[in-house]
């Protein structure tokens, strides 16, 4: 939309296009005065004549100036070498002047028959350099103008095209964030049911249905910008069954959801990676497996959710800063600001995030949903 | 299987008992093939190695404490290993360089096969395995330095988390590992170790040293051109010349806490 707009404002000419032509002639009354003056002072008019010479020229000549604006468009600064910008104006401003002294001279013969303008063709015809160079001039000084309109023009529709193209980028990231499925996780899980098929070909088919259940919805969530949070609760316990096929005894796991918290509207998938992370990083680099805990908590205004699991105590320097937790962080600083509170501490074998940001509670139609999917 | 052939002695490694039991179900057409030994963990793998001596080893990348690396860096053997692995693109990389045997999982009926003859020629032809520390180095993702260190002494398996180092000694064809008052020899050059390391936490002070520079408390001259690192816990540690001006440069760029 709002490219659109700047497009067609920049082929219109600007005066016109955004009905500033009052100003432009109120700029130009000081104008008429000047010229009044100089026929008055350099071609010894008396001021009378001066004064209705040079109103009339003036107003004509503001119209014929509007005209500079299409030759600046045709001949664009930065594209256009300097001797034939001089040139292309200079002879438009010679052309556009000599127009006007021809006017002047119809202007003149009108005059004429008044006894107060007897001799003022005579008078008209010293004047003719004086004025030829005046409009000269007011020409290129028009040519003058456009340009610096034309250029801010150009910067303005540079910066929006930036401005636009970061928020383009950053959508397209969000949506890459949201969308990924780590190929990691999708070969474990893969070769697991390869396992199954001959061991235990019910289960094999069970683990199939989760593993297709979580790519759908995964998938799908993908498209939306916010869902409620037992929707995401779904997803993660479906990713956390799987990952108990993997890691059998070794991955165990608590929830402790407060019920409220549910039809919290949260951005999709945003707890998704961290529970990966907690059992890749975490569980998977125990020998003895561990523990993946999530909490939620409803405070006043706000949600917060807690994910911990337990780790490796030498290892969990490195942990730190992983990409996961960096790009959930970005995810809620560009939808929340300031309003963002999140936590990642690693102390005695326990890694822990603590996310906090501005409750939102989904409508009361979708929350009924959840009831019913939670019923079934 | 002509009587005359050994049975070959292999061990499978791997954290997932689904995945150990599909190279297991793999190997059951392989009569010739005799499964030593099933390993959940890097840790049994290198105590089965030294108590089965098996000639094919199946050895899982990704594992709890000791990688697949780690694990054939302190084995020693001249088994031929099959490493298998889900997906890792640095690890798949790796071998691909260094001409290593690898299957991705799932597993396919083909594929395996085709690893399996490989590797029963090169237990024939007893052709070098390559080292593994060239092969964990090239596994290791652009930008990431090593986070532990494994130490075998005698069948004890020592895994010394990087930031507890204290120095690193030059030993001959050893380097001494300094961690927590106690010293561990490891079988590296101490150049090769220092590619490994964290340039901002660990600086080469001296042809024979590394220090990690956390430990450092003080400087102080020693001699005419030479000086002296001393650690928290006391240890002093000769600084070459070059060894001060990298020193320098580090805490330079350091804010001081």
């Amino acid at each position: 939309m709002a490219v659109w707009r700047s497009r067609t404002d920049a082929l219109m000419h600007p005066l016109l296009a955004r009905s500033r032509l009052g100003v432009y002639a109120v700029a130009w009354i000081p104008l008429s005065f000047f010229l009044g003056y100089l026929l008055h002072a350099g071609a010894h008019l008396p001021w009378l004549a001066a004064a209705a010479l040079a109103f009339p020229l003036c107003l004509v000549y503001q119209f014929m100036c509007l005209s500079a604006w299409y030759s600046c468009k045709s001949a664009p600064l930065e594209k256009t070498n300097a001797g034939r910008l001089a040139l292309t104006h200079a002879t438009a401003a010679a052309l556009v002047s000599l127009l006007w002294l021809q006017l002047g001279k119809l202007l003149v013969a009108g005059l004429s028959r008044f006894a107060a303008f007897s001799d003022l063709s005579v008078r008209y015809t010293t004047a003719i350099p004086l004025l030829f160079a005046a409009g000269f001039l007011l020409y290129l000084l028009a040519v003058a103008y456009y340009y610096v309109i034309l250029s801010l023009e150009a910067s303005r529709e540079a910066q929006t095209r930036v401005m636009e193209s970061t928020v383009l980028a950053r959508d397209a990231e969000l949506k890459a964030l949201k969308a990924q499925v780590n190929p990691h996780f999708l070969f474990n899980s893969l070769n697991s049911i390869s396992a199954l098929t001959s061991i235990d070909p019910a289960k094999a088919r069970e683990m199939c249905i989760l593993l297709a259940e979580f790519l759908r919805t995964t998938l799908g969530l993908g498209e939306k910008s916010s869902i409620p949070l037992g929707e995401e609760l779904q997803l993660l316990e479906r990713f956390l069954a799987i990952e108990k096929v993997r890691f059998g005894t070794r991955l165990e796991m608590r929830e402790d959801i407060q019920e409220d918290t549910k039809f919290a509207l949260i951005p999709p998938l945003l707890l998704q990676p961290l529970v990966e992370n907690a059992v890749t990083h975490g569980i998977a680099n125990l020998l003895d497996g561990g523990v993946v805990s999530l909490t939620t908590r409803s405070t006043g205004s706000r949600l917060t959710v807690i994910i911990e699991n337990t780790c490796d105590v030498d290892a969990t320097r490195a942990r730190h800063g992983g990409l996961g937790i960096a790009n959930v962080r970005r995810r809620l600083e560009a939808r929340y600001g300031n309003e963002t509170d999140m936590r990642v501490t690693a102390d005695a074998g326990i890694f822990r995030v603590q996310l906090s940001f501005p409750l939102e509670i989904a409508s009361v139609a979708v929350a009924e949903t959840i009831h019913e999917e939670a019923a079934r | 299987m002509t009587a005359t052939k050994n049975p070959l002695g292999a061990i499978i490694v791997d954290d997932e008992q689904l995945a150990r039991h599909a190279v297991r179900e793999l190997l059951s057409a392989h009569s010739e093939v005799q499964i030593l030994a099933e390993c959940a963990n890097g840790i049994e793998a290198v105590k089965a190695v030294t108590e089965h001596k098996p000639a094919l080893i199946f050895l899982d990348v990704q594992m709890p404490k000791l990688s697949g690396f780690d694990v054939l860096e302190l084995i020693n053997t001249d088994a031929a290993v099959i490493f298998t692995t889900a997906f890792d693109q640095y690890a798949m990389r790796a071998f691909e360089v260094h001409a290593v045997d690898y299957l991705l999982k799932p597993i396919g009926r083909e594929r395996f096969e085709t690893a399996l003859a490989h590797a029963k020629s090169r237990i024939d032809k007893k052709s070098p395995a390559p080292r593994a520390e060239d092969l964990a180095a090239a596994a290791r993702p652009p930008q990431q330095f090593l986070e532990r260190a494994v130490v075998k002494d005698g069948t004890r398996v020592t895994i010394i988390p990087i930031a507890k180092l204290d120095y690193l000694e030059a030993q001959d064809d050893y380097v001494a590992l300094a961690s927590a008052g106690k010293k561990h020899l490891k079988q590296q050059t101490i150049a090769s170790l220092e590619a490994c390391l964290d340039p901002q936490c660990f600086v080469r002070i001296h042809r024979s040293y590394i220090v990690n520079l956390e430990r450092v408390t003080r400087i102080e001259p020693y001699g005419k051109d030479s000086k002296i690192a001393i650690l928290s816990d006391g240890t002093r540690l000769p600084v070459s010349r070059n060894g001060y001006v990298r020193l320098q440069e580090l805490l330079d760029q350091r804010p001081r806490s």
